[in-house]
């Protein structure tokens, strides 16, 4: 519904006026003096109001370093949450200046939706829900289940193959809503619940009893997730992007929240340039030199952020696995910054 | 537009006036109704050249070749087309308008029928028949359809037992908050007989009604229409299917690993629509035939008494087919809101045109202009061949004068 009236004023938007999200994204953030950031409607961990409306999560994170960067204030972010089917629409029509909403990067979405995607801040993989007391020990014995999905997702996409691919028998209900998700897989409406692994152990805490249920072996898909931006706007594309490369060089280099001020000191050339002491890379950006200082003081460094949000000490307790730095044997790498 | 007046009167034919062609008011007229009508056709020409320059601009994607492309999803609702994850995008919105016919075709069945009981049960000379119309209709109207939506899907059929413990219904299957597991008639060969026969009764039967007005008319002399019909239109098909070596057997669902399997399935989603749907659009269905009703003068009844009519005799004969020419118009509108309505559909999951074509093929395409467009035209022709339809029956109902 929602959706269809944002869809609806995109049409409107585009036919009557020029395109109101003009190339130079990030004068417009300027000139307003915040950023606007799209995020999911409540998922724990990647963004998420809590009780006194503040929202966290690392997808939140994420917009709180641009904000940073830009502004040097980690709190210049207004939130507009969105659902999985009106997220494209709200960015293409520029309700939002940046999609940070555990979106998994695939081809089409980078080439048709007039989108680009800034890095991957989460490497997930999907995954599958059940209820202890049937007995289901593997994805391949669902047969005949009916499985409950998020419409508008690469999650509805990935099962269809799966399902199709071992000759299983399935039924599906796509809701528009992961809360609408979450409430009929609790009532028994469906077998299965299944969404990105990282997804369902966030959800799980919403249910009426948790330990009742749980999340299958098999990760059936690659689900990259992380920020997009409108396409040709390059220099807000390389600002969103850079944010997140700068949260993980810092954690690379051992710039934490807590030293960031005591290693502008540094001798090490490369914190240096890190940190603003040498160098013009935020004026290349359009913003401060002090841009990824302020990244790292405000919002923390890429270890920082993922262990406060989803970490072992957190009710999700995801440990970093595909997502440790790639010293560690994970994928986080991020391009030098000199 | 202009206001074109012909000379008043005058039993002589007068000379046209010369006047310049610039003061000449039809001329004028003209002209200026090319001129708005040429100022429409720039501005369309504008928003559509606009959209796509715009859209080109911005790296979209445009075009209606994604028709073709597989879909890649799954839904669970097609009663009468094959859909699998690698049908078309076409076949979602074959799928889509089908569900939605499915759901308006239905709800307009139930909403009629409970509107016109309802609408007449507020009439009624019972205190208590009237007291539960009259709350009916007072408290179904004024509950925002979404609402009520939600009340029955979530308030009702969710709080079902789960798919382990189906309420048996015996004969009819299971009911659990996965749906309703009912048994299914299975057609073997020869049973296309059974729908010629039935076929042929239903001919059988109007000519016999045809032939018994016409008798009654001459000799006074009537007919039991209704029995002998409903004799050869249960009989025959019957008949037939011994004849035919009992080629109709049924399919009742058993136990399988998670709930109910085989038979005939009705989703929950299905089954709140349609209570919603129905409920909601009969209370003002009541309140339409309620208005047609009382706008037949009380003379009609008492004429019809007099003439030794009972009752039901006069409803039926006498003051319905008076009160349908006020019924029709609004009802009609009813019709179209109920179809309309349908789209609600989406806030519970029902896979019908906006949910699944304006909803989720938009969504994975990202095609919003295309599929935007093309949704917003098939409402518009669904409503206007409804409305073509009534406009017909309407016309056919309308007091013909001799």
């Amino acid at each position: 519904m929602k959706n269809t009236i944002v869809s609806t004023l995109g049409v409107v938007a585009l036919s009557v006026s020029a395109l109101s999200a003009s190339a130079a994204t990030l004068d417009d953030v300027k000139a307003k003096g915040f950023v606007q950031c799209g995020v999911s409607q409540g998922l724990p961990g990647f963004s998420n109001p809590d009780s006194a409306g503040n929202w966290t999560g690392i997808d939140v994170d994420l917009c709180r370093g641009v904000a940073a960067a830009v502004f040097g204030d980690a709190t210049k972010v207004k939130y507009t949450p969105l659902s999985a089917k009106e997220r494209f629409t709200a960015l293409q029509s520029g309700e939002v200046d940046v999609l940070s909403r555990n979106t998994t990067w695939t081809a089409t979405r980078d080439t048709t939706l007039g989108l680009n995607f800034a890095g991957v801040n989460y490497y997930d993989g999907q995954g599958f829900m059940v209820r202890k007391d049937l007995g289901v020990k593997s994805a391949l014995e669902l047969s005949g289940a009916s499985v409950c999905t998020n419409t508008g997702t690469t999650t509805e996409l990935n099962v269809a193959d799966y399902f199709a691919s071992n000759k299983l028998e399935y039924e599906i209900v796509a809701f528009e809503k992961a809360d609408e998700v979450v409430a009929a897989y609790d009532a028994g409406r469906c077998d299965v619940y299944t969404t990105d692994a990282s997804g369902l152990y966030a959800q799980r805490l919403k249910l009426t009893n948790p330990a009742d249920h749980t999340v299958l072996p098999e990760i059936i898909s690659k689900e990259p997730l992380g920020p997009v931006v409108r396409q040709g706007d390059d220099q807000w594309f390389n600002l969103v992007k850079w944010t997140h490369y700068a949260m993980v060089n810092a954690e690379e280099l051992g710039i934490t929240s807590a030293n960031a001020d005591e290693m502008k000191g540094s001798e090490n050339p490369a914190i240096k340039r890190v940190l603003g002491v040498d160098g013009e890379f935020g004026a290349a950006l359009g913003v401060g030199n002090d841009w990824a200082y302020n990244i790292v003081k405000q919002v923390g460094n890429y270890g920082e952020v993922f262990n406060r949000n989803v970490g072992p000490d957190t009710p999700l307790a995801i440990s970093r696995g595909t997502n440790a730095l790639w010293t560690n044997g994970g994928l986080q790498y991020a391009p030098p910054i000199r | 537009m202009a206001v074109t007046d012909s000379p008043a009167g005058g039993s002589t034919v007068r000379e046209k006036p010369k006047v310049k062609l610039l003061n000449d008011p039809k001329f004028r007229s003209i002209i200026f109704q090319i001129i708005l009508v040429s100022f429409l056709v720039w501005i369309i020409w504008g928003m559509i050249n606009n959209a796509a320059f715009n859209l080109q601009k911005a790296g979209i994607a445009s075009g209606f070749g994604f028709l073709d492309t597989a879909s890649g999803f799954g839904l669970n609702f097609s009663p009468f087309i094959d859909y699998t994850s690698s049908s078309s995008f076409l076949s979602v919105y074959w799928v889509g308008l089908q569900n939605t016919l499915v759901l308006a075709v239905i709800g307009i069945f139930f909403a009629t029928i409970i509107g016109f009981l309802m609408g007449v049960a507020r009439l009624s000379s019972n205190w208590v028949i009237r007291a539960i119309a009259y709350w009916y209709v007072e408290i179904m109207r004024n509950i925002p359809l979404l609402l009520q939506i939600f009340i029955w899907y979530k308030g009702v059929l969710a709080t079902l037992p789960i798919a382990k413990n189906s309420i048996d219904l015996g004969a009819f299957g299971f009911l659990n908050t996965k749906g309703l597991f009912a048994p299914q008639f299975v057609f073997g060969e020869g049973s296309g007989m059974m729908g010629w026969a039935l076929l042929i009764a239903i001919v059988i039967t109007v000519v016999i009604g045809k032939w018994s007005k016409k008798r009654q008319m001459a000799t006074g002399q009537r007919f039991p229409v209704f029995w002998t019909g409903l004799g050869l239109i249960i009989g025959l098909p019957l008949l037939m299917y011994f004849i035919m070596g009992q080629p109709v057997s049924t399919n009742y669902p058993t136990a399988g690993n998670f709930g109910p399997k085989g038979g005939m399935r009705v989703i929950p989603e299905f089954i709140a629509l349609i209570l919603a749907l129905s409920l909601y659009t009969a209370a003002f269905i009541a309140e339409i035939v309620r208005a047609g009703i009382l706008a037949v003068n009380k003379g009609q009844t008492e004429a019809s008494y007099a003439l030794g009519l009972r009752p039901g005799q006069t409803l039926r004969l006498n003051i319905i087919p008076q009160a349908l020419r006020v019924i029709i118009p609004p009802l009609t509108s009813q019709y179209l809101n109920l179809t309309k309505n349908s789209s609600l559909a989406v806030a519970i999951a029902y896979p019908d045109l906006t949910a699944v074509f304006a909803g989720t093929a938009l969504n994975q395409t990202g095609q919003a202009v295309e599929i935007i467009g093309m949704t917003m035209l098939t409402y518009l022709a669904i409503s206007l061949v409804t409305s073509l339809f009534m406009n017909w029956y309407n016309a056919k109902m309308s007091l013909v004068e001799r």
